[in-house]
């Protein structure tokens, strides 16, 4: 335990050289070339690139939906009031039927996601991690 | 003192609301309004001055809200009996938790990361736990009941910022930390600098966030269990002090766990009261709270309270990205085995946290329904007149625990007092952890002793600084009991949102990001959000009693999010050394690790 958490600070302790600064502490396989090998591999292989390109794109698509839900909804209470005073029911105004469908949002957003990161993108760095032989 | 008789000045004044002609109890000379309504319900709490607006959810309102902030004493109530034995039994459960995990810890990774033995469950739980702190709970069902809609507008912002951490931050973080977020700051840039800032960020927050909720506690339990303040905020300093430096992040996780499910319990069963009066239908509780509730019809509609809307938007923008940079928050992520089970926790955390919110929700248009006719939960003036949205028995914040009499009698008031309390030493117990983190992992071992330390004295010392911070805490709150805090809780969330995440989301996805650019980027969002906030309404006018405030708005993170993005990116830029070059080269080997966790730390135990 002292071992590894001794190991992991020293990633670079005092400041980076070029022998510390390469590889991240723990993927070191030795020396520092041969680390840099492995990542230079990881980062090529066909695997990594299709994880990161589905992933990062499904995240940031994700975000960018929940940030336009959100602001779209502090763009109507900034500036059409009026909209959101709209009756649905005798009393119910829409503002408050779309307080919660943004917040029903959130909660749906997230499980989509955790569905699709525990099946697909787990599956994908489960084959990252088997090519790099680790 | 009677609270603040007229409605908020950003409100149309409001009539105050004519009693029938009963004829009052005789008021005592001197003990004004406050007597006539303790004689008339004896259960409930006499008056004080406006609590209106501590902390939380009304602090970061900084409108109307802040304006009464704690700003005058509180009188101390007779003691609450079924409160203080239902708070006993919760601190002896507690302790004996703490007593166990305290015979289990040994390693680093058992203080700071409770052993990577939480299970996704029970990690969203003190997720939640962690957020649903008093201030939130009384904050916003306060605002709902004197604004309506508006209040929904807080949660909402809350809560949105929980997919933006999953989506972007928790997973990576997860693969590239071991146990604060300094860890991942500091990855493959220089530790000293980047450490001392990532401290200095995490400090900052804590430290806000530690005095608005050591005085909200004081003043709270003054007025719930009859204490006195000062007693009160030592109960709550040393209590947090044995369960951090005792048992570290497993007790302070426990203690999490319980007070969620306890809080959850507790507001599940007064909206599913309210909503059972009105046959399960929210369109009756509605007209009925739009019929009693003076604003009428407005209740139902965005309100005054976020009538400039950049103010809303920057708001918007620190609760959002603010909670994917509190330190306490970000340190949960590494309790868990796996990045499945922290992806996990933060979805369950988000399930609870939206549930929880629109319980509020009801619970404030609850107690407008079964509160506002009732002139026993109100400080009646001698003319019979009594102010429906600021009149309410020890200030507007009180409007969950009356309704908690209202539908649950004085045993159920006094199980909601208990779960306050709960709550706050919860919450300070949290920040407690992420502070003494702050300043044995970041400062002292990679700081100062860089990397030449033993686990245990690394332990020692997180334990001595847990003892150091509480104490600090305790005086903090004694000194700050009279002055305005409102504000504290906005100021932590713009920090983190300005300061914390700008480091952290910039080190992780742009490999450009050089030791240079993250350093003086994030102390360009820690310092603009500061002195923004300094110089806004709520500390230049309403504490320092300038006459006008600097700048206008009442959240800086619109302009001290870009401020900090914008300074690393150029600082990084700007820094052509070598020591730039090579640090940019190893973010090949950063991304692979924090895309698919190979290679990655984990605080299990093996």
């Amino acid at each position: 335990m002292a071992q590894q958490s001794t190991a992991f600070r020293g990633a670079n302790p005092a400041g980076p050289t070029a022998a510390s600064v390469a590889p991240p502490a723990d993927a070191r396989d030795g020396d520092p070339a041969t680390a840099d090998a492995v990542t230079q591999r990881i980062l090529h292989s066909p695997s990594f690139q299709e994880l990161v390109r589905t992933r990062t794109r499904f995240a940031w698509t994700m975000s960018g939906i929940m940030l336009a839900i959100y602001l779209g909804f502090i763009f109507l209470v900034a500036f059409a009031q009026g909209v959101l005073a709209v009756k649905v029911g005798t009393t119910t105004s829409l503002g408050i039927v779309l307080g919660v469908v943004v917040i029903l949002a959130a909660f749906a957003l997230t499980g989509i996601y955790v569905q699709r990161a525990n099946g697909r993108f787990d599956e994908l760095t489960r084959r990252v991690r088997q090519e790099a032989g680790r | 003192m009677s609270g603040p008789r007229h409605a908020p000045p950003s409100s149309a004044p409001l009539p105050p609301v004519l009693l029938p002609p009963a004829p009052l109890p005789p008021v005592q000379a001197g003990s004004g309004a406050a007597g006539a309504a303790l004689a008339r319900a004896p259960r409930l709490l006499p008056a004080m001055a406006g609590l209106a607006a501590w902390a939380g959810a009304t602090a970061l309102a900084g409108t109307a809200h802040a304006a009464d902030a704690i700003s005058g004493a509180v009188q101390r109530q007779p003691l609450n009996w079924p409160a203080i034995v239902m708070f006993f039994l919760f601190v002896l459960l507690t302790l004996g938790i703490t007593y166990r995990a305290a015979r289990q810890s040994r390693s680093a990774a058992d203080f700071y990361a409770a052993g990577g033995g939480i299970t996704a469950w029970q990690n969203s739980l003190a997720i939640a736990g962690d957020y649903m702190s008093a201030a939130s709970f009384l904050g916003i069902s306060a605002l709902v009941f004197t604004s309506g809609f508006d209040g929904l507008i807080y949660s909402i912002g809350f809560l949105v910022g929980w997919p933006i951490v999953l989506f972007l931050i928790a997973e990576r973080l997860r693969n590239l930390g071991k146990f604060t977020f300094a860890d991942v700051a500091s990855f493959r840039l220089a530790q000293t600098p980047i450490r001392i800032l990532s401290a200095v960020g995490t400090l900052v927050v804590v430290a806000f966030y530690l005095i608005a909720q050591m005085v909200g506690a004081g003043k709270l339990i003054q007025l719930l269990f009859g204490m006195e303040y000062l007693h009160a905020v030592v109960i709550v300093g040393v209590l947090m002090i044995v369960y951090v430096a005792f048992g570290g992040m497993k007790a302070t996780t426990w203690v999490q766990i319980i007070k969620a499910c306890l809080l959850l319990g507790g507001a599940t069963f007064m909206a599913l009261a309210v909503l059972w009066h009105f046959g399960f239908s929210p369109e009756a509780m509605f007209a009925s709270a739009v019929a009693t509730h003076p604003r009428g019809d407005s209740i139902m509609r965005p309100g005054n309270l976020v009538a400039d809307p950049v103010s809303a938007i920057s708001l918007g923008l620190a609760l959002m990205f603010g909670t994917a940079g509190l330190p306490h928050i970000l340190m949960r992520f590494f309790t868990v085995s796996n990045a499945q089970a922290a992806r996990k926790s933060v979805f369950y955390a988000t399930g609870f946290i939206a549930y929880f919110y629109i319980l509020t929700f009801i619970i404030g248009f609850g107690a407008v329904s079964f509160l506002m006719n009732d002139p026993t939960y109100y400080n009646v003036g001698a003319d019979g007149l009594y102010n429906k949205l600021t009149g309410l028995i020890g200030g507007t914040n009180m409007a969950a625990v009356h309704l908690a009499n209202a539908v649950g009698g004085s045993l159920f008031l006094g199980f909601i007092s208990a779960v306050a309390f709960a709550t706050i030493l919860a919450v300070v117990a949290g920040l407690t952890l992420s502070g003494a983190s702050a300043v044995s992992h970041d400062l002292y071992a990679s700081v100062f002793a860089r990397g030449r330390t033993t686990e245990a004295s690394e332990v020692r010392l997180s334990k001595i600084s847990a003892v150091v911070i509480g104490l600090v805490a305790i005086w903090l709150g004694y000194i700050f009991e009279n002055m305005n805090v409102a504000f504290m809780v906005g100021l932590a969330f713009a920090v983190a949102a300005s300061c914390n995440f700008p480091v952290l989301l910039m080190s992780i996805l742009w490999g450009g990001t050089t030791t240079m650019g993250a350093l003086l980027g994030g102390l360009c969002g820690l310092v603009s959000a500061v002195v923004m906030v300094v110089l806004s309404k709520a500390v230049w006018v309403d504490t320092f009693h300038h006459p006008a405030a600097l700048f206008p708005y009442d959240n800086p993170a619109l302009f001290s999010m870009p401020i900090a993005f914008v300074g690393i990116w150029l600082f990084s830029k700007l820094d052509t050394s070598r020591r730039a070059k090579l640090e940019q080269a190893a973010f090949d080997a950063q991304f692979v690790r924090s895309e698919t966790g190979i290679g990655a730390a984990t605080a299990h135990q093996h």
